[in-house]
């Protein structure tokens, strides 16, 4: 496959910006109205993890709960189809620091509960007590990583390159996590700390991804004298086509052995990245090369300051 | 001669290798499952291995690798369930004074051990355990240190003659004491203001009288907060050494939190007990004769003799930097205190106005109960409180001015032993409340391993496949350098101590994707080379060296993100960015000097035709 492309990519990019702008809308909107269907490690409440004998049947769990008085108890699956994990919301009639003990015994209670109704045995994995302080914080961390991270990443790629070569790589970047968080919004995917950390790989992913074609683009600049910009970046994007199809497909393979054997752990941070290595391709493609060229991007930002060699660009 | 590498660089290599796999290999070396026992106060003898054994042997559990040393005990079981079934054996065979902690012995031949090579620390999601997160009370830590500071002025200011019109504490950080003219407030000002560096000082009239603030400046309460966040982590790690667990995390986390992490460990409760019990002593004076009734409370002494002990302390139990248990020169237990330079003032100053009185000091425990109650439907349940139980351990008469190291005597062998052991261990220097708790099962933990496992695995085969399919011998290359990274990240994990976890197996899985991107640059290069017409050799080392910037950019980006997210991140945003930054680092030495080198030792040296890297279009006339 791809030997020698000639694919006119910057001819559509209006359309791709298009749809790009698009999507970045829709899933802000979505953001905005339906937030994110936020995991337990944003919320407060206990999680017990329960093991099965035998295949549960989760309806009879639900009507024991309810019966008990747990009506707001949500029983799904995880792992197998005899693991269940119940979440219960905070009881805030139990003081802060009793919740942690409060967990424990909760855990212990349905264990016991759920026993009696049923023939196949029940195992207690675990009871968590998550207070949503902690899942804030978190957040706040990752949200304060992002915005360091992108600063960071601004200044040294105005430094190394040029700085609409930042602007190119930070606007897809955004572009890169809004419509993977808008994904998770839209379908009400479950947003735990996992997947916080599969947007902080994104980024590095992306960005990955936007150097390579950028380092092209300031290559082929440099060392073709003729030839407008959308010639220039066209001609890059064709040149780094397979290193970018190849990288995203052994990424892809390596995220979907994730996905169907990492166990349950593991799923939401693989489903995360693979919608953001597919984003990300599209957009080290067609977003960062693009808004290279709207900023007009010319030879004179590329030129080499006199006394390094004037063929190659390598570091020492 | 083109794509040779001198002998050093090839040496190096070499040694890199080895190093990767001698430091990797003690993970092939499952631990035993093992239990520890040991006892808070007594040493363990052979009498207790004794009983241990024989419990066993009555109960037909298997065991072996016995060791005791004096301070604990630890046997070796075949599997967890044997070792679940001996826990609770022994735990009916000895008192309740015994720790019985489940946990996991190395098998490591002992050479490797000598080398420092051991095997990688597992997180709690991989290996099962508890995972506390506490939170320190800051606002009693600095209340306790402005009570302090109280009692000090108002010493200090008896000790001058100077008459005030009371003293009081305003808030946490704020102090008022109250004059009836400017002259005693000057002159009380300047006599504080040396014994009080920390304070800011302030007058302020309010209606016939002249006031004197006293605040803790924000500094002085941030390094307040430092010492306090510091002191609890220390005795946290004590307490956690009484568990007996083998890999313990105690974290600061934030500006006032501490991670606790047990692994192995799946009782929590008993876990919660130990590490909440709080005992700290206060040294109190005793109250004079006819002292008003609100200002002392009542105490009996061991002996039995009723003692009004005044409620002003002149020395809180976090002064104090050392307790040691000895004997005098007449055999006789006595517990040497030793304080800090600031306390050693304090209770210079206090005794020395005081010789002849009496002073008293107070042990307080926090103890934790289970009260049964009924609640709304009539069903009994179980609450646990926490209670505080003062008793005053020592009574006697000040002779002379105490030094910064003084002894209490009076005391019976155990009971020195005993209060040495409470206080070294078991002062905190403020409350701390759990805010999150986690328990994960053995069985859960070892599953998440193997399926993480697994998926390294599998992920890795399915790479090697493609990249040997695809780039064939510089393919091979690419795989050989692969396999390298990850025991390279293995060998840098276990080396460095750092714990592996899901996000971190996750972290490497992803490092394995993208290592193959910079041998996938290079190789591309080397097609692209080859294509435009430049012989075999030339393009190797051309496409080496054109990849090199971009390879270098991406990973440098990618790696400051790495440690923006390693600074910022606690807990899986931690785990996941320590294998990402240890996996860049190893993955471009074994992508480009590696790879170089398995390249350089096939092709280098000799002329070539044809180059082993998959099909590339061949060399077009010459359009552009």
């Amino acid at each position: 496959m791809l030997s020698k492309t000639e694919i006119d990519f910057m001819g559509v990019r209006r359309i791709a910006a298009g749809i790009s702008a698009l999507l970045a809308v829709v899933s802000m909107i979505s953001l905005l109205v339906n937030s994110l269907n936020f995991g337990l490690d944003f919320t407060s409440g206990t999680s017990v993890r329960l093991n099965y004998s035998q295949t549960v049947d989760l309806d009879q769990v639900n009507l024991t709960l309810q019966r008990n008085g747990y009506e707001d108890a949500v029983v799904v699956t995880f792992g197998s189809d005899r693991d269940i994990r119940v979440l219960l919301p905070v009881d805030s009639s139990v003081a802060e620091q009793d919740q942690a003990e409060q967990a424990a015994q909760v855990g212990e209670f349905l264990a016991a509960m759920l026993q009696q109704e049923t023939r196949s045995q029940v195992t207690l994995l675990g009871s968590d007590y998550v207070s949503a302080k902690v899942g804030e914080e978190l957040a706040e961390q990752g949200g304060l990583g992002m915005l360091v991270a992108l600063g960071i990443i601004m200044v040294y790629i105005a430094v190394r390159f040029q700085f609409k070569f930042s602007v190119g790589a930070v606007v897809a970047l955004a572009h890169d996590l809004i419509i993977t968080l808008g994904i998770f919004s839209v379908f009400q995917m479950e947003f735990n700390l996992n997947t916080l950390a599969a947007m902080l790989a994104i980024i590095g992913y992306s960005l990955n991804d936007t150097i390579v074609v950028s380092d092209r683009i300031r290559e082929n600049f440099r060392r073709l004298r003729k030839g407008s910009s959308v010639e220039m970046v066209n001609a890059s994007l064709n040149q780094t086509l397979s290193r970018t199809l190849i990288t995203s497909l052994t990424t892809l393979l390596v995220l979907f052995s994730i996905l169907f054997i990492g166990g349950e752990s593991t799923q939401g941070f693989a489903i995360a990245l693979i919608i953001g290595v597919v984003i990300g391709t599209y957009s080290s493609i067609y977003i960062a090369s693009n808004v290279i060229i709207y900023m007009n991007v010319t030879r004179e930002d590329l030129m080499i300051p006199v006394k390094e060699g004037a063929e190659l660009d390598d570091m020492p | 001669m083109l794509n040779r590498y001198p002998l050093w660089k090839n040496l190096l290599i070499l040694f890199i290798v080895v190093l990767g796999l001698l430091y990797s290999a003690p993970n092939l070396y499952p631990d035993d499952e093992a239990i520890l026992i040991n006892n808070e106060n007594l040493e363990i003898s052979e009498a207790d291995v004794a009983v241990v054994e024989t419990a066993l042997e009555a109960a037909q559990i298997d065991f072996f690798g016995v060791v005791s040393d004096g301070n604990s005990m630890q046997l070796r079981f075949e599997d967890v369930e044997d070792q679940f079934r001996a826990k609770a054996v022994i735990e009916q065979a000895l008192t309740d004074d015994y720790i019985v902690a489940l946990n996991l012995a190395p098998t490591t031949p002992g050479w490797m051990q000598a080398i420092g090579a051991d095997k990688m620390n597992l997180g709690l999601d991989l290996q099962g355990g508890v995972h506390f997160l506490m939170e320190v009370d800051m606002e009693a830590a600095l209340e306790r240190r402005m009570e302090d500071n109280l009692s000090n002025v108002r010493s200090i200011l008896r000790e001058q003659r100077i008459r005030t019109r009371g003293i009081n504490l305003v808030d946490k950080t704020h102090l008022e004491v109250r004059f009836s003219n400017a002259q005693e407030r000057s002159a009380a000002r300047s006599e504080l203001i040396d014994n009080f560096p920390e304070i800011q000082f302030q007058n302020r009239e309010a209606s016939d009288l002249f006031l004197l603030d006293m605040r803790l400046t924000s500094d002085v309460i941030l390094q307040i907060q430092r010492e306090t966040l510091q002191a609890n982590r220390t005795t946290l790690l004590n307490r956690v050494d009484a568990l007996g667990v083998s890999e313990p995390t105690v974290q600061q986390q934030g500006a006032d939190r501490i991670v606790v992490e047990l692994p192995g460990v799946q009782d929590p409760a008993q876990a919660i007990r130990i590490l909440q019990r709080i005992a700290t002593l206060e040294f109190h004076l005793e109250a004079e004769l006819g002292a008003p009734r609100t200002s002392f409370e009542a105490y009996q002494t061991p002996d039995g003799l009723l003692v009004n002990v005044d409620n002003d302390v002149i020395l809180q139990g976090d002064r104090i930097s050392s307790v040691r248990s000895t004997l005098d020169q007449n055999g006789l237990p006595q517990v040497q205190i030793n304080l800090d330079a600031q306390g050693g003032n304090q209770i210079n100053r206090v005794t020395r106005e005081n010789v002849g009185r009496n002073m008293d000091i107070l042990l307080i425990e926090t103890k934790s109960r289970t009260i049964a109650s009924l609640d709304g439907q009539g069903n009994e349940v179980e609450e646990v409180e926490f209670y505080e139980e003062k008793r005053l351990i020592s009574h006697a008469t000040i002779r002379t001015a105490l030094p910064r190291t003084f002894v209490i005597t009076g005391l019976t062998a155990r009971e020195a032993n005993d209060l040495s052991l409470l206080i070294s261990s078991g002062s905190l220097a403020a409350p701390m409340t759990i805010v999150e708790q986690s328990v994960i099962g053995p069985s859960m933990g070892r599953e998440n391993l193997e399926a993480g496992f697994r998926g390294v695995q599998i992920a890795s085969a399915l790479v090697v496949l493609f990249m040997l399919l695809y780039y064939r011998l510089f393919g091979l290359a690419a795989n050989a350098a692969l396999i390298m990274n990850i025991l390279l990240i293995f060998s840098v994990m276990s080396l460095i101590g750092a714990t592996l976890t899901l996000p971190g197996i996750v972290g490497i899985v992803l490092t394995v994707g993208m290592a193959v991107d910079a041998n996938v640059l290079i190789f591309t290069r080397i097609r692209e080379e080859l294509a435009n017409g430049i012989p075999p050799q030339q393009a190797i080392d051309a496409g080496y060296n054109r990849a090199f910037t971009t390879i270098f950019d991406a990973n440098l980006t990618t790696f400051l993100v790495a440690v923006v997210l390693f600074t910022i991140g606690t807990g899986p945003v931690k785990g996941f960015a320590v294998t990402l930054m240890i996996g860049i680092v190893t993955s471009m030495f074994t992508a480009i000097v590696g790879t170089r080198a398995i390249v350089n030792l096939i092709y280098g040296g000799r002329s070539v035709k044809m180059l082993s890297i998959g099909r590339y279009a061949g060399p077009l006339p010459s359009s552009s």
